[in-house]
């Protein structure tokens, strides 16, 4: 039996009179990839904030390798290798790169010198190694974008949570960007990501979740989960997927 | 450690230190006294605010506890005056971290940080005018006794190394900060509180840290204006006064800098004196220049004097190639 | 305690506590369009103080006639500062517009001191001590005429944002700036229109209050951390939060000034203040902090 690096069991968030996450539930193998999809207002972000700390479920519970993390804040999960990325990019604007990198390096090393080396690895690793010095605030989309990875990876993650990390790049980038996902993986950190991009989701997820109105509604290898009827209609709406396949057939 | 860091802090500091030995005047060695006074403060407002982020309009609570304390417990407890001194920061440093505790763990950030900071400065200093601990209205004058077991000085220098040895301290402090992971971690809550606690930052903690910290540097500053004038009473120890001027220093010389405070120190009592001259000694004046500094800097130069070196600087010097290896803070 | 003495301090507490909730519209309001915490608030009242002290001083006109001049005036005044001195000079940046509001509060405070030194100040006016019997109680005259006050510029105020455009747009600007921005709303004159009606509520309170207060420059501290704490209680951007705060605060005051004499009485407040700050800063009516 692989080994469980995540169990959501159940777990939903109320805010006032909105449901953004109705008892959902799924589980992360250790090293591989998972991906979760699903139209917009789904509520994946939110379950994202739900796991990594940031916000506290109002039923249910989830287990992080094998421990009840249920309402832990995001620094406590953090520091048990629990590392996370924004959908809306984060930077800390008035450092340069280097630097911020170096604060997720901090996580695990105290001396300023080995930080800041420990930095610099992790930025060649991301291809962000020729700008070290430059302001964060002055950095593109696709800059930024590695800088969130880069940070989240320097605090030597177990479980990594890429939320919407292909947002807002263009085809080339996206193409930059997978391969360093994939050496990511490679380096046997679990990796969980939201994704709209379906091409770099096909191309790198072994297991894909699809939640709609907070709901899970789906669940397999990406083949099966992009046929599915019930995965068409979120997207496509009701209908849909009897539909596609009446034309499919010709008329 | 990179111990290059602390030549500019031994430098400023030994050329300070000889100033009393040139110079015999006694109205510019107590210019200088109020101007090293207003850098301790100042340089704690800046760890609390400059490097955290955290700006508190109510430095004063820290200020006139040590001041307070420093008296009372000469005065009524009779404890000898450098232990008063030592208690006095503490208490100081004490009061900070009880704020601390109630507000941040309450989440208050930005103006109700502000706000509240203001709120218990408020508090303790209507406390202060009717406790008769604290000699109520008329305050509490510390008894004449010349001598350094008393910690009063006959002459003005003693005075003037004594606080220059405090701010010394405070430099110290400031850098070891800038240059430890706790810095590293207090300058990520302040760009972005949410992404540092993603990074595993315990930011609750680390301003805590921060504002203890922040606190005792400014209650070491009350002690020793107790020590050196002899009087407190409640406008002067927990007066806004004293919470204008110590996030005022630093802004105008810059913020989250370790020479900001001193700067802006100097500046502030530079133009303080220039407009005495100018007017006279009326009340309220040298608040009004100090008000419109404020504007001006914010609207031109945010960054304060040492921003506005900073770019000089680089327009100055060619632009460096960026390296991959590893660089100091 | 008996009812003869708590009556008659709960109704001057509720008095009080009108202008208060006057005082505390125009923070709330600029809050709540601008959301900036206006810390020059208080000073701007010492000023509207002083100007209706030397209106009736030195030109013989009675308060409750120069409102009627110092309220375009300081609705002027606020304007511009506004317009030509804290939004420029702070770029946008909230920790900027912080210190700006504060730099302000530190300039007209201490110019006021410099002008016209320390010394405490009242006016003298017929009327400021008659007292008309209600219900057993003696009520001060000035204060009735306050609390009435208060009450007609709250009504007004809430007229002007509902049926006026000028309204309208203010409440656009507070709820969606940028969506306002793209019908057409000139942001940077709703702001320094709104921060000149916070400057206006400032002037009428001051000339309600004058027949019965003192001035100093010092007065708008007093008054700036009882307006916070009415805001925050009733809700920062909350206007019926600040009436309603205003009232209970003034209620607290008479009652703790009661049971704990003059100057700790004050205490009462600020204490309020902090506990609601550190466990419900949304106030009891108001948008999330």
């Amino acid at each position: 039996m692989s080994d469980r690096i995540l169990a959501v069991e159940g777990v939903s968030k109320r805010f006032g009179g909105l449901q953004a996450v109705r008892d959902a539930s799924l589980t992360v193998e250790a090293g591989r990839i998972t991906a979760v999809i699903g139209p917009n207002g789904a509520g994946k972000t939110t379950l994202f904030a739900l796991i990594s700390g940031f916000q506290t479920p109002t039923g249910g519970r989830i287990l992080y390798r094998g421990t009840d993390v249920t309402g832990m804040p995001a620094h406590r999960l953090a520091r048990r290798g629990m590392a996370r990325t924004f959908q809306i990019v984060q930077p800390f604007a008035g450092l340069t790169v280097l630097e911020n990198i170096a604060v997720g390096a901090h996580l695990h090393i105290a001396g300023r010198a080995a930080a800041l080396a420990a930095a610099s690895r992790v930025a060649e690793l991301v291809g962000l190694d020729h700008i070290l010095q430059q302001s964060a605030a002055t950095l593109t989309v696709a800059g930024r974008k590695r800088l969130e990875l880069a940070r989240a990876l320097a605090t030597s993650p177990k479980l990594l949570l890429l939320d919407e990390v292909l947002a807002g790049l263009n085809p080339s980038e996206i193409r930059d960007m997978v391969p360093i996902i994939r050496a990511i993986r490679e380096r046997g950190v679990t990796i969980m990501m939201i994704e709209h991009v379906m091409q770099a989701v096909m191309s790198l997820a072994e297991h894909i979740y699809v939640l709609a109105e907070g709901h899970v509604i789906a669940q397999g290898r990406p083949a099966e989960v992009v046929a599915d009827p019930r995965v068409i209609e979120a997207y496509l709406g009701p209908g849909a997927a009897a539909r596609l396949a009446g034309g499919a057939h010709g008329r | 450690m990179n111990l290059r860091a602390f030549l500019p802090i031994v430098a400023v500091v030994a050329a300070l230190a000889c100033i009393p030995l040139v110079i015999d005047s006694n109205v510019v060695l107590n210019f200088l006294v109020t101007a090293l006074l207003l850098t301790l403060a100042g340089q704690g407002w800046n760890v609390l605010g400059g490097y955290g982020g955290q700006y508190s309009f109510g430095h004063a609570a820290f200020f006139g506890t040590g001041a307070y304390a420093t008296a009372i417990l000469q005065m009524r407890y009779g404890l000898n005056a450098w232990a008063a001194f030592a208690a006095g920061i503490a208490a100081g440093a004490g009061v900070g971290a009880a704020i601390g505790a109630l507000t941040f763990r309450s989440g208050l950030r930005g103006s109700y940080f502000a706000l509240v900071t203001l709120a218990f400065a408020e508090v303790l200093r209507i406390i202060a005018s009717v406790a008769p601990v604290t000699g109520a209205g008329v305050g509490i004058l510390i008894k004449l006794d010349v001598g350094a077991r008393a910690l009063q000085f006959s002459s003005r220098a003693a005075f003037y190394w004594l606080i220059l040895a405090l701010v010394a301290i405070a430099l110290v402090v400031t850098r070891l900060v800038e240059q430890s992971r706790f810095g590293a971690w207090l300058v990520a809550v302040r760009e972005n509180e949410d992404a540092a606690r993603a990074l595993g930052v315990d930011a609750t903690r680390v301003k805590l840290g921060a504002i203890t910290i922040s606190a005792a540097m400014a209650a070491a500053a009350g002690c020793f204006y107790a020590q050196y004038f002899l009087f407190v009473d409640a406008p002067i120890a927990y007066g806004p006064w004293i919470s204008v001027e110590a996030l005022l220093a630093p802004i105008i010389g810059g913020v989250g800098t370790v020479f900001g405070p001193l700067l802006g120190a100097l500046l502030i009592k530079t133009l303080g004196e220039a407009a005495k001259l100018v007017t006279g000694d009326a009340p309220g004046l040298d608040l009004v220049v100090y008000g419109i500094v404020l504007i001006v800097v914010i609207a031109f130069a945010p960054r304060g004097v040492a921003g506005v070196v900073a770019r000089c600087h680089a327009r100055l010097l060619p632009p460096r190639k960026a390296s991959a290896g590893v660089n100091a803070a | 305690m008996h009812l003869s003495i708590l009556l008659p301090a709960v109704v001057n507490g509720v008095l009080t506590g009108a202008l208060y909730a006057l005082i505390a519209l125009g923070l709330t309001l600029v809050y709540g369009v601008l959301h900036i915490i206006n810390f020059a608030h208080g000073t701007l009242l010492t000023a509207a103080l002083f100007a209706a002290f030397f209106m009736q001083k030195s030109l013989g006109v009675d308060p409750y006639l120069a409102v009627f001049v110092l309220t375009p005036a300081f609705f002027t005044f606020g304007y511009g500062l506004q317009r030509f001195v804290i939004g420029p000079a702070s770029h946008g940046n909230d920790g900027n517009i912080l210190l700006v509001t504060l730099g302000l509060a530190v300039i007209i405070e201490n110019a006021l001191l410099f002008a016209f030194r320390g010394d405490t100040r009242t006016i003298d006016v017929a009327y400021g001590f008659a007292v008309i019997p209600v219900a057993g109680m003696f009520l001060s005259v000035p204060r009735l005429v306050g609390f009435a006050g208060a009450v007609v510029v709250a009504l007004l105020l809430w007229l002007l944002l509902t049926l006026t455009d000028t309204g309208k747009a203010i409440r656009a600007v507070a709820r969606e700036k940028l969506g306002a921005q793209l019908c057409g709303v000139d942001v940077p004159h709703i702001y320094a229109v709104t921060f000149g009606l916070g400057t206006a509520c400032v002037a009428i309170a001051a000339c309600l209050l004058i027949p019965t207060y003192y001035v100093n420059p010092g007065v708008g501290n007093a008054f700036v951390l009882i307006a916070f704490t009415t805001v925050v209680l009733g809700g920062m951007g909350s206007v019926p939060g600040a009436v309603l705060g205003g009232l209970f605060v003034g209620v607290v005051e008479s009652l703790c000034g009661l049971y704990l004499g003059e100057s700790l009485g004050q205490i009462g407040i600020f204490l309020m203040f902090i506990l609601v700050l550190l466990f419900r800063p949304s106030g009891l009516l108001g948008e999330r902090a």
